[in-house]
């Protein structure tokens, strides 16, 4: 099986399931109810006392959304350099050796062919755990190689975005990910492929403003924080308190910004069907459109 | 009003004006004394500006003074004609956009509009776009296309507008949008930095073939006040976080994030408005006239491939 292959390549290091606390028991981060482990990851790390959705790790939302022993990985093959020689309170270049070692790939993203109830896709899943799931050199290219190759292969894009946004240690050049990823996706709209963008908690900055909010059609999960500015960059700015629920996953669907909100336990069914949907377009004789028809 | 690093030419600026206005009073001559201070007048301002920190370089895109974006379109746009709002929320005025012509040719102007005072600021809310701005830029963009215009954008912004109605109206979407639909323009495009470039809501105008940016302006992922305050902990921390950003003129150039820098007159644009728009319009003026001729087909392939080839990573050959 592809996926096991891929699983066995992760080690000897640690894989990204270590990013929920070990042990036994995990209490629920919103209504604090202790959950048994397996029941969690049984539940796709949601709370079945609140419904709460809890950050998922990449390998178990692959393992959620493709078929079982379809995913065949196609990121790794770049890796990301200190361009700027970015030093903080620490070295970028040891920042990035310690999270690469803890994560067991070389950037915050993961990408590859896989079948979503046997709809042909290509499925690109952001890692929140890797420095924030921020975008650099390395994440801008494994969403344009992905979405290039997705409308070579004649797949649909789904995209699993979770991000801080675009990766200050890389400066302008990450800023430039975000024209570089939107110009990678035009290749799936001249061939009339769908492109999903499933928006999870949480989802800001420059990637919000470039390639997540460019679907065709854009999901989210429940209380998901979706944003340009973050709630705290706004306060500063605007010295008031914000509205409840400003900037959820919810808030957003009521001011017309996303398609639906869409429990996890629901989303493979609903990106399997609205994909099929998309392609099932008769009206048109097959071919390409030029970009920017 | 001076930056800091400026007190000493500031100073010796003062002195020459002293020794001119003493030698007018007291009909002597000082021609000589005051050709030598002149002298040391310049080599301290070449010294100075050729050793600016690069926060110090951040000072001078912010500069008090410093040309606007509508100052320099008033230097290389013939027949400037604003046109107003996007057509659904309202007018951004601090994204102007309009109509002119460059060379007798035609041309939509899109600019991110500072105040030159605080009155102005206030009504252009410091350069900082809502996503009605960036809808009535995507506008013009259908414009330029439909009609074959060019399009020149001038960027100065310390980013778009963090707030409430902003989010609300979908910031992070419109920024989006402006990307792609300039990405799609048929019609050639040049921006430029002319003052401070602040991420996302600079680049929503700047997929252009032809970046430019002036030799003090700035263009950034992230200003390095925001920069300082989440890696540092600590917004004092900004001059180091400048240096660690790597956002001046010669780093973007180096970077291959912009593809020419303009030279600024000796001691900024601020020292010399006239000079600085005069060097602005004529490098507006070549790049447009080097992208003449090109099919639409052309120019969105090689503005794609420009941007497609952003970054720096290594390559498994495997």
């Amino acid at each position: 099986m592809a996926l096991e292959r891929w699983f066995r390549r992760q080690r000897p290091t640690r894989g990204d399931d270590d990013a929920t606390p070990a042990g036994l028991w995990v209490k629920c981060s919103a209504c604090h109810t202790q959950l048994y482990r397996k029941d969690l990851v049984a539940h796709h790390f949601v709370c079945k006392e609140c419904g709460h959705h809890e950050r998922m790790p990449v390998t178990a939302r692959i393992a959620m959304l493709a078929d079982e022993g379809s995913f065949e990985p196609w990121s790794g093959a770049v890796r990301p350099v200190d361009a700027l020689g970015f030093v903080d309170v620490e070295p970028y270049a040891d920042r990035l050796a310690a999270v690469q070692q803890k994560a067991g790939r070389p950037d915050a993203i993961v990408t590859g062919a896989a079948l979503i109830e046997g709809e042909r896709v290509a499925l690109a899943v952001m890692d929140f755990q890797f420095l924030g799931g921020s975008m650099g050199s390395v994440v801008g290219e494994e969403i344009a190689r992905a979405a290039e190759r997705a409308a070579e292969e004649e797949r649909a894009l789904v995209m699993v975005a979770a991000s801080g946004g675009a990766r200050m240690q890389e400066g302008a050049l990450s800023l430039m990910q975000m024209a570089k990823t939107t110009v990678a996706l035009e290749g799936l709209a001249s061939r009339r492929l769908p492109y999903v963008s499933v928006l999870t908690d949480p989802t800001t900055g420059g990637v919000t403003a470039s390639f997540a909010t460019l679907g065709d059609v854009i999901f989210a999960e429940p209380d998901a924080l979706i944003c340009f500015a973050g709630p705290r960059v706004i306060q500063q700015t605007i010295k008031q308190d914000l509205p409840a629920g400003f900037q959820r996953a919810e808030f957003l669907l009521r001011k017309g910004m996303i398609d639906d909100v869409v429990p996890r336990g629901e989303l493979k069914r609903r990106l399997a069907t609205v994909i099929g949907l998309l392609r099932a377009g008769a009206a048109m004789a097959p071919g390409t459109l030029p970009a920017g028809a | 009003m001076a930056l800091p690093f400026e007190k000493p030419i500031a100073d010796l600026e003062a002195k020459i004006r002293e020794m001119q206005a003493y030698a007018d009073e007291q009909q002597v001559d000082l021609t000589e004394e005051i050709s030598l201070l002149q002298q040391r007048l310049e080599r301290l301002t070449r010294e100075t500006f050729a050793h600016l920190t690069r926060w110090q370089r951040v000072l001078v895109a912010r500069a008090p003074g410093r040309p606007t974006a509508l100052d320099h379109v008033a230097a290389f746009v013939d027949g400037f004609v604003e046109l107003h709002g996007d057509r659904a929320l309202g007018d951004d005025p601090a994204l102007v956009a309009g109509l002119g012509r460059v060379d007798g040719a035609g041309v939509v102007v899109l600019a991110q509009q500072k105040g030159r005072d605080t009155k102005e600021n206030i009504h252009r809310n410091f350069g900082m776009a809502h996503p009605s701005g960036y809808r009535k830029a995507m506008r013009m963009m259908e414009m330029a296309d439909k009609f074959g215009l060019a399009v020149v954008a001038l960027i100065d912004t310390p980013g778009a507008y963090p707030g409430i109605a902003a989010e609300e109206q979908g910031q992070a979407w419109v920024i989006a949008e402006s990307i792609r639909r300039m990405s799609r323009l048929r019609v050639p495009a040049v921006a430029v930095v002319v003052g401070e470039g602040g991420s996302g809501g600079a680049l929503a105008i700047g997929v252009a073939n032809r970046v430019l940016i002036l030799e003090n302006a700035v263009y950034s992922v992230i200003s390095p006040e925001s920069c300082a305050a989440i890696r540092w902990r600590d917004a004092a921390e900004a001059p180091r976080a400048a240096e660690a950003l790597k956002l001046t003129s010669a780093d973007l150039l180096e970077q291959g994030v912009v593809d020419e820098v303009v030279a600024e007159p000796l001691g900024g644009a601020h020292k010399d408005p006239a000079a600085a728009v005069a060097a602005t319009a004529a490098a507006v003026r070549a790049a447009l006239a080097g992208l003449r001729g090109l099919g639409g087909d052309e120019i969105v392939r090689s503005r794609a491939e420009r941007f497609r080839h952003m970054g720096r990573m290594l390559v498994d050959s495997a």
